[in-house]
């Protein structure tokens, strides 16, 4: 039995009233939206908060809408829906796909898109019951001063471990962040700090209300492609997005690789669209110039012993996957997933 | 304390529980539902299962307080529901599931009936593959799933009957 420590629970009916709890309550409180990230960290005691501030009563940030060249996602909107909606599926295929591969199926009916982009790092370390995590010694994410991933390390390599993040950093997605103080638009790349403690640069106060996507037509392509030990329910040992656009010749515009599962922030992977621009569709180069993408990111991505699955297999595993999840992409055969 | 207003199997209820307390505490230990399972108290198992507005989630990772305003369905609320509908004996699901032989310690079954009688809902003719992405979000240690697929391609079968 685990339970929940005592906390006020606050459930505002408009976005102001929220906003102005989150000001009044900082770093004392924490935002509740689906809840399958939070109620486990809560249980499990990593975080010292008094105040929980429930987005559950507010109106008008759950769906979709298309505003000019936008396609625009509000942040408390299912993942269920996310996976499954006909216009994700069409201008963003690999979120979708992402989206469909979040966790089990009662996971994705109740965990936000909002909550997957804000989710917390994790390591096998910290995601621990209390008790656990005493047993074994605390570590620098929380009342330790140790880290037991890199030894004498000074600083928290907790993974990003969100599969939308890539996912979001590949289409070039913004998120919008509302506060006390006002509307921030931020593009989600300046989102991700190297800090497994707080992975993130939004300020205390601020709540994600917007998941903004540039509306892509048919010459763009995507995949998402996601290792696991098991078929549903398991986090990413490892996670890719690509993307892949064409000109009306058939030969590469623009492209973008990211993975996740890696250390503390998501990586985009640069170079990838130098690599492969102006290559046709079909050509050897292209082919070619996939491997040298594969090659690319297994140079760049360097997993750590923070998630469970041993880290030369998931660097390994780093080619294989690029190189499945380009090809998914341009065959319109993802998600690359074993099951 | 809190009120909350929850419906459960088709009742209104009006009960007091702790903010910190989730469904899943409320409905074993203010209510005495004891069907809902829990297991690792995570979101890791599946046992915990109930519909949301027919939907499965995990009464384990929601609060209390979070039901209010939807219909909650815990495994206790299948055969009466299905005996208001005019049917006769166990709900297709349950009594799939025990024609089959679907269980052995029954831990997993009434998260795992419930995500079935979901899918069946949606979908009254699911394919091996519809069923088992699922269910698959329901842990069994026990049995090795097979007569749990077994059943609930029969509950399947019967629900088009009823239909
Ligand atoms: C067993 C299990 C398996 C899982 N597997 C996966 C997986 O494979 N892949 C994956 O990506 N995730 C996985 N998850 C995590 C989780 O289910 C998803 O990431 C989900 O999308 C989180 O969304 P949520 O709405 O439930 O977030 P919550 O738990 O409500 O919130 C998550 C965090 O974000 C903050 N937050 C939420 N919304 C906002 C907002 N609008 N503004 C500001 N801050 C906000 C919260 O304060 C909290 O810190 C798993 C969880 C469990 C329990
Ligand atoms: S990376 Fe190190 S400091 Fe961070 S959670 Fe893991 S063990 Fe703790
Ligand atoms: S008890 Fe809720 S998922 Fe295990
Ligand atoms: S029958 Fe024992 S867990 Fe499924």
């Amino acid at each position: 039995m685990l339970r929940l420590p005592t906390f006020q629970l606050h459930e505002p009916a408009s976005l102001k009233e929220a906003c102005a709890l989150f000001a009044e309550h900082g770093a004392a409180a924490k935002i509740l939206a689906g809840g399958t990230d939070l109620l486990p960290n809560l249980k499990h005691e990593i975080y010292d908060v008094d105040h929980v501030i429930s987005l559950a009563k507010l109106p008008g940030i759950t769906g979709f809408e298309m505003q000019g060249h936008d396609l625009v996602i509000g942040a408390l909107t299912p993942l269920a829906q996310v996976a499954t909606n006909p216009n994700i599926q069409k201008h963003a295929p690999a979120l979708a796909q992402a989206a469909s591969l979040v966790a089990g199926p009662q996971h994705r009916q109740m965990g936000t898109l909002g909550g997957n982009v804000m989710l917390d790092t994790r390591c096998q370390w910290i995601n621990q019951s209390y008790f656990w995590r005493e047993a074994l010694g605390f570590c620098l994410k929380k009342d330790g001063t140790v880290c037991h991933v890199v030894e004498g390390g000074k600083k928290c390599v907790a993974a990003a471990s969100n599969d939308t993040a890539p996912a979001l950093m590949t289409l070039g997605a913004s998120l919008t962040f509302v506060s006390a103080t006002g509307t921030r638009e931020i593009p989600i790349e300046d989102l991700w700090v190297a800090d497994g403690i707080n992975n993130k640069s939004a300020r205390p106060g601020e709540i994600l209300t917007e998941i903004r996507l540039p509306l892509r037509d048919h010459t763009h392509h995507g995949a998402y492609g996601k290792l696991r030990e098991r078929g549903s329910i398991d986090f990413p040992l490892l996670g890719c997005a690509v993307r892949i656009d064409l000109d009306d010749a058939d030969c590469v515009r623009d492209a973008a690789v990211s993975l996740v599962a890696l250390q503390a922030r998501p990586l985009l992977i640069k170079g990838v669209d130098a690599l492969l621009q102006g290559l046709k569709l079909g050509s050897t180069e292209l082919d070619q110039a996939i491997e040298a993408v594969a090659q690319l990111a297994h140079k760049k991505c360097k997993p750590l012993d923070n998630i469970p699955g041993d880290k030369d297999y998931r660097r390994r595993m780093v080619p294989v996957y690029v190189r499945r999840t380009l090809r998914a992409a341009l065959d319109g055969t993802g998600p690359v997933h074993h099951i | 304390m809190r009120l909350l207003e929850l419906e459960i199997n088709g009742d209104r209820l009006h009960v007091a529980a702790p903010p910190h307390w989730t469904l899943l505490e409320v409905l074993r230990y203010e209510l005495g539902l004891t069907g809902t399972k829990q297991g690792c108290d995570k979101g890791d198992c599946g046992a915990c299962t109930v519909l949301v507005d027919g939907k499965p989630q995990l009464s384990c990772l929601m609060l209390g307080s979070a039901a209010q305003g939807h219909a909650i369905t815990t495994i206790e609320g299948l055969l009466p529901a299905h005996r208001a509908q005019g049917g006769a004996g166990a709900d297709p699901v349950q009594d799939a599931f025990d024609r089959c032989g679907a269980l052995q310690c029954g831990f997993c079954q009434p998260g795992m009936m419930l995500s079935a009688k979901a899918l069946l809902s949606e979908n009254p003719t699911p394919t091996s593959t519809d069923i088992k992405h699922a269910l698959s979000g329901n842990l069994c240690r026990c049995t090795g799933y097979t007569q749990i697929l077994e059943a609930a391609l029969l509950a399947a079968t019967k629900t088009e009957e009823v239909l």
